[in-house]
């Protein structure tokens, strides 16, 4: 599997490392109660299909992306970079 | 048909023409006891555990393809009790000692082979851990025992003793460890919940689940409707969509893990050695193949099978214990759905539903415990209450922070 950095170009998947699911950009606000906060690190869709998830560039630029998968073919469907979401990085 | 020594003679001398099948093809009822979805090793255990020891016959396995076409049939074997937290401890021990009564009790030999099961270490502080793992082995009534390096010579020869990365310490043995055939399993607890009067219904998936007022009261299938006031969700590897059907999230994340097996070798390996430092782990089957395996691939997939870079890696760590491998050539890789918590521990527990029952996220520790998972979600299921073997295996645990780290790698569900 290769995975296209939108800074580097299309790199190996060893270059990248993998934390979750797109679940972890929506961190609830400050006072959330522990349901928000139990949905956002434990509980997941976690779809056969096309997912949105998280990868770092770790042994590229050091960027975050956030990645649509299939996770039932392992197509990589487009890769876009966190920071550059509206409202950047969470 | 009671399965014996004589019943083989005798069948020999009459050209084998009185085996017959090994458990009905029933068509659905309309309405059922109990019923399970899953018709897996955990699923068919669940079955026959509710038949035997809580006398529900009229009770149904929904199984979408045919019986054990799931991670029963495509793990790498492994039975322990070797694990330290308490919920854990006791409940792998409990598995353990019904897999050494299970052959007797389904009257199938499942060929389990206690050979033992070493954990290598390969620094001062992963002895330490070994050491501590032992004791709260040992105290939780299980054995195990601390092997040095003169012993594993001894016992393992073909390991390579000389190499400076990760130099090899000692290992921790559990001698009542092993392996089992995994199919067995399966066919063993559908043949045996058969018997008892269980309806193990093949190609029928379900497609919803039917409640009012917060309970369940049925099943959707692709062969009709069927009634139940009970219904356990036993299909890890796809627990996410049929709890999905019941509106739940679960905290689960799908995972693919490859394992491998080379020709068929003379005995050369005669335990389950697991390497400390590599996450690797290997054993001989009876027909010689080496069966081996390493970690997941690390980011959620559906797809059966893994990449190259874990086949590369597993190979690696393979090779860097055991050099002789590099003779061996690798017959086929293949790749099994892992439910991951976010603790690496599993769930068997009650939902918001009423009578609807989960039982799931096994990680990739799933094949040993299919015995105690059986039991333990039966005992749910007909009781109502949790089982005390496996009373932590909660599914609101992570909300409410009693989570079981065993490895303690923190909560994202692919470091498990």
């Amino acid at each position: 599997m290769r995975l296209t950095c939108p800074l580097c170009g299309p790199r190996d998947r060893r270059e990248f490392y993998y934390s979750g699911t797109e679940d972890y950009l929506n961190r609830p606000p400050e006072g959330a109660s522990i349901e928000a906060w139990d949905d956002m690190l434990h509980l997941r869709t976690n779809p056969a299909g096309v997912t949105k998830d998280l990868w770092y560039h770790e042994t590229g630029c050091g960027s975050w992306l956030l990645v649509t998968r299939n996770t039932v073919t392992h197509a990589v469907l487009a890769t876009e970079l966190v920071a550059a979401r509206k409202g950047g990085a969470a | 048909m009671r399965y014996s020594g004589w019943k083989v003679i005798t069948e020999g001398l009459l050209g084998n023409t009185g085996w017959g099948r090994a458990w009905r093809d029933p068509a659905p009822k309309a309405e059922y006891d109990a019923i399970v979805i899953g018709g897996g090793g955990h699923g068919l255990a669940t079955a026959y555990y509710l038949a035997k020891n809580h006398g529900l016959t009229n009770i149904a396995v929904l199984e979408k393809g045919y019986l054990g076409s799931g991670n029963i049939g495509r793990n790498t074997t492994i039975v322990r009790a070797n694990y330290f937290l308490p919920g854990n401890s006791e409940f792998y021990s409990h598995s353990l000692k019904l897999w050494e009564k299970l052959e007797g009790e389904l009257n199938y030999n499942v060929m389990h082979s206690q050979r033992g099961h070493i954990i290598l270490f390969h620094s001062d502080g992963q002895r330490d851990a070994a050491v501590r793992r032992g004791n709260a082995i040992v105290n939780q009534g299980d054995d195990a025992e601390l092997l040095s390096v003169a012993q594993l010579k001894d016992m393992l020869p073909y390991l390579d003793y000389n190499q400076t990365r990760f130099p090899i310490y000692g290992g921790l043995i559990q001698r009542r460890a092993g392996t089992a055939r995994h199919d067995a399993v399966a066919w063993g607890y559908a043949r045996a919940a058969d018997k008892l009067g269980v309806d193990l219904i093949q190609n029928c998936e379900v497609t919803g689940i039917d409640t009012v007022d917060g309970k369940v009261v049925g099943v959707q299938t692709t062969r009709g409707p069927i009634r139940a006031k009970k219904v356990g969700m036993v299909v890890a590897g796809r627990s996410s969509q049929v709890a999905a059907m019941a509106g739940m999230r679960l905290p689960i994340e799908s995972h693919v893990l490859q394992a491998f097996v080379t020709e068929g070798l003379k005995p050369v390996i005669d335990h389950v050695v697991s390497y400390g430092m590599g996450h690797f782990y290997i054993s001989q089957s009876d027909k010689g193949g080496l069966v081996f395996g390493g970690d997941i691939d690390m980011y959620s997939s559906y797809a059966s099978r893994g990449n190259l870079p874990m086949v590369e890696h597993v190979m690696e760590a393979g090779m860097t214990l055991m050099p002789m491998l590099a003779r061996a050539r690798v017959l086929r890789s293949w790749g099994g759905i892992m439910d991951m918590t976010p603790d690496g521990s599993p769930i068997i527990d009650k939902t918001h539903i009423d009578g609807l029952f989960v039982d799931a996220g096994w990680n990739y520790g799933g094949f040993k415990a299919a015995p105690a998972s059986g039991w333990c979600m039966a005992h749910l299921m007909a009781t109502g209450q949790s089982h005390e073997v496996a009373r932590r295996f909660r599914l609101d645990r992570f909300r409410t922070g009693h989570v079981m780290d065993e490895e303690g790698t923190g909560s994202q569900h692919n470091l498990h």
